[in-house]
């Protein structure tokens, strides 16, 4: 049973709060019924050292000082009203109403705990969220990977991970990395950090982790660079930097995702021709061939005896079709 | 008995005293369901908090709790009447969620978004610090996002130029607005579509352009609780192909049935529209071979003879 601490825990935080003075260790012991009840001066003095690490990692600022910087008073302890509660905040009814999106975004348990102690929090402190407000939003944000919920605690808590992680042809390594950040592309969850092995930044999917991930070493050990975009990351990875500028001709109101990656340089009477980057040709020619003749390569060569080939292979597979498989 | 024990209590009833002194008279069915505990774990808490108080205990000095007929009232806890400031994963939460919803169109005006950001970060200090290590990237809408949020906070009828990947074309019609949605990183909008006169989604991706009418929304009937964006039961076409050795990822990444994996790997796809299975195995380059409908196979042929036509005349 907690119970007993608890009400330990309680009473000394009523007890700290209540003053706007320093409240000295025997003061503290006086105050507390249950640290009056201990036996010997050691039993309260290791049993108020282990309260005061509670109440710091429940983020409730304990301040140590003495109440005369001029006489060298005894050193007290005291929790600031103003450093501890939330501030007074006030909300429009339009913000009400975004905070109420807020509160019922996240699907996951874990998020989905956090947001709806944060929303309580606001709401005790007077805050009429508007909960049922704004129902053409509904976003929906999951995390459907195992491992999510670990990493969200390392990346909280600052600790470094150790996790196994495919590799292509169904090899696995194991992998130490100091997280930085967790980031969701496209509804995929990725990790940023440190690779301890490859003393290098790397990003890894989440949905590509095998088994548990085990928070290794102190909270607090992993420092995030500053300057460091987490997001930027992770696109940089998704969509490397185009390093090639390919010349297209696509048919007018054809193609629209790929006229997107792109810049139109000319408009002709039934088609438009656009300049997009890109980094890898088979990748583009792969695009460009889904569109069929909607999208013509103007340049590079390589990209368009890419295409080309691509769709001599697929005229090359229909001819077997055609022959083995009378449809 | 466990440190985690003691702080988890303790942390549940500094949130737990202040929400019930805003609301005196809450029952405990209420209070139990909202804290996400059983009545018996409240109720204990709310007897542990009846012992506790300012210094000197006395009855005067300790936190007051009735519970008759199953209405709790706290009094006497000015103390520990504020909630505590919001903990970092509190923050992150809140924070990450809201930062997500930039890009997406917003009904309330563009404005009250940040506002409701800046005073949350304001609020919460240096807890809020951390909030940049989660982000959630939302697809929107690009130009389009102030039509859309316009035509939902006013209630108007869209013109919409709607790009149908499946058929490879710009289409354009009008549409009700109902709601967005925000599914796997992609938003959606979900509106009575007058061309189809019936509910439709469109992707806010490709929505090449949008307008907002001079006209208001019709009512429309509600659209059902869970959105049907990705819905297998409207394939109208089985798909057979034969899948080549670099194109196994195909299996995995839609919704195929294995015919036989001998003496090559074949499955079926349901899909919704021809077209977009054309597309699938044109990109594929040859590594997958459509078997049937001979409806398919034409389309592929025709389309890949018209592409390479202009490469070979050179």
């Amino acid at each position: 049973m907690a119970a007993p601490r608890t009400e330990r825990l309680l009473n000394l935080v009523i007890c700290l709060l209540a003053s706007t003075r320093f409240v000295t260790k025997e003061q503290v012991r006086r105050a507390v019924p249950q640290y009056a009840d201990c036996a010997t001066d050691e039993a309260f003095e290791r049993m108020f050292e282990r309260d005061k690490d509670d109440l710091r990692e429940m983020g409730i600022p304990l301040e140590t000082g003495s109440n005369d910087v001029l006489f060298d008073d005894e050193i007290g302890y005291r929790i600031p009203r103003d450093a501890y509660a939330l501030p007074e905040i006030a909300f429009d009814s339009q913000e009400l109403a975004v905070l109420g999106v807020a509160a019922r975004m996240w699907q996951h348990a874990t998020l989905a705990g956090a947001t709806g102690r944060a929303i309580r929090k606001l709401e005790s402190a007077g805050i009429d969220v508007d909960r049922e407000a704004l129902s053409v939003v509904e976003p929906r944000i999951d995390a459907a990977e195992p491992a999510f919920a670990a990493l969200w605690d390392a990346v909280q808590q600052r600790r470094r991970v150790r996790f196994e992680y495919a590799r292509g042809g169904g090899t696995a390594a194991r992998r130490v990395v100091q997280p930085w950040g967790l980031v969701s592309w496209h509804g995929r969850w990725y990790i940023v950090g440190h690779d301890e092995d490859r003393d290098d930044t790397r990003v890894f999917r989440l949905s590509r982790i095998l088994g548990e991930v085990s928070a290794v070493g102190a909270a607090g050990s992993v420092v995030v660079p500053p300057g460091v975009d987490i997001s930027a990351s992770v696109r940089m990875l998704a969509q490397p930097a185009p390093t090639q500028m390919a010349r297209l001709r696509i048919a007018t109101g054809r193609a629209l995702p790929l006229r997107r990656l792109g810049a139109v340089v000319a408009e002709e009477p039934d088609a438009m021709v656009v300049d997009v980057p890109f980094d890898d040709v088979e990748q583009l020619a792969s695009t460009i061939t889904g569109f069929g003749p909607s999208v013509l390569v103007i340049s590079p060569d390589e990209l368009c005896d890419a295409v080309a080939r691509r769709l001599t292979s697929t005229l090359r597979a229909l001819a077997v079709t055609g022959s083995g498989e009378p449809s | 008995m466990t440190a985690g024990g003691a702080v988890g209590q303790l942390t549940r009833l500094l949130a737990l005293i202040p929400w019930l002194l805003q609301r005196p008279g809450v029952s405990i069915a209420v209070a139990a369901d909202e804290f996400g505990i059983t009545e018996d774990q409240l109720r204990s808490d709310l007897g542990l908090a009846f012992f506790c108080g300012l210094p000197g205990h006395l009855p005067d000095d300790l936190i007051d709790v009735s519970l008759e007929d199953d209405r709790i009232v706290v009094t006497n806890a000015d103390t520990i009447a504020r909630p505590l400031r919001l903990a970092p994963d509190e923050a992150v939460a809140l924070l990450a969620g809201l930062r997500a919803l930039t890009e997406v169109p917003s009904p309330t005006g563009p404005d009250v978004l940040d506002r409701v950001i800046a005073k949350l970060e304001r609020a919460a200090g240096d807890a809020a610090d951390a909030h940049r290590n989660v982000t959630v990237a939302i697809e929107g809408a690009g130009a389009s996002r102030e039509a859309l949020g316009a035509a939902l906070r006013e209630g108007r009828r869209l013109a919409l130029d709607y790009y149908v990947p499946a058929r490879d074309e710009v289409t354009s019609r009008e549409v009700d607005p109902i709601r967005l949605l925000v599914v796997d990183g992609h938003t959606y909008l979900e509106g009575w579509c007058l061309l189809a006169d019936d509910l439709r989604i469109f992707r806010l991706d490709r929505i090449e352009k949008a307008t907002v009418l001079d006209l208001p929304a019709s009512p429309r009937p509600a659209p059902p609780e869970r959105p049907l964006i990705f819905d297998s039961e409207a394939a109208s076409w089985r798909v057979r192909l034969a899948v080549g050795k670099n194109a196994e990822w195909v299996v995995d990444a839609y919704p195929c049935e294995v015919v036989t994996s001998e003496p090559e790997l074949v499955v079926d796809l349901p899909v919704a529209d021809l077209g977009w299975a054309r597309q699938l195995v044109l990109r594929l380059g040859g590594t997958v071979r459509p078997l049937a409908p001979a409806e398919l196979i034409e389309a592929v042929r025709r389309d890949a003879e018209e592409a390479l036509a202009p490469y070979q005349g050179g």
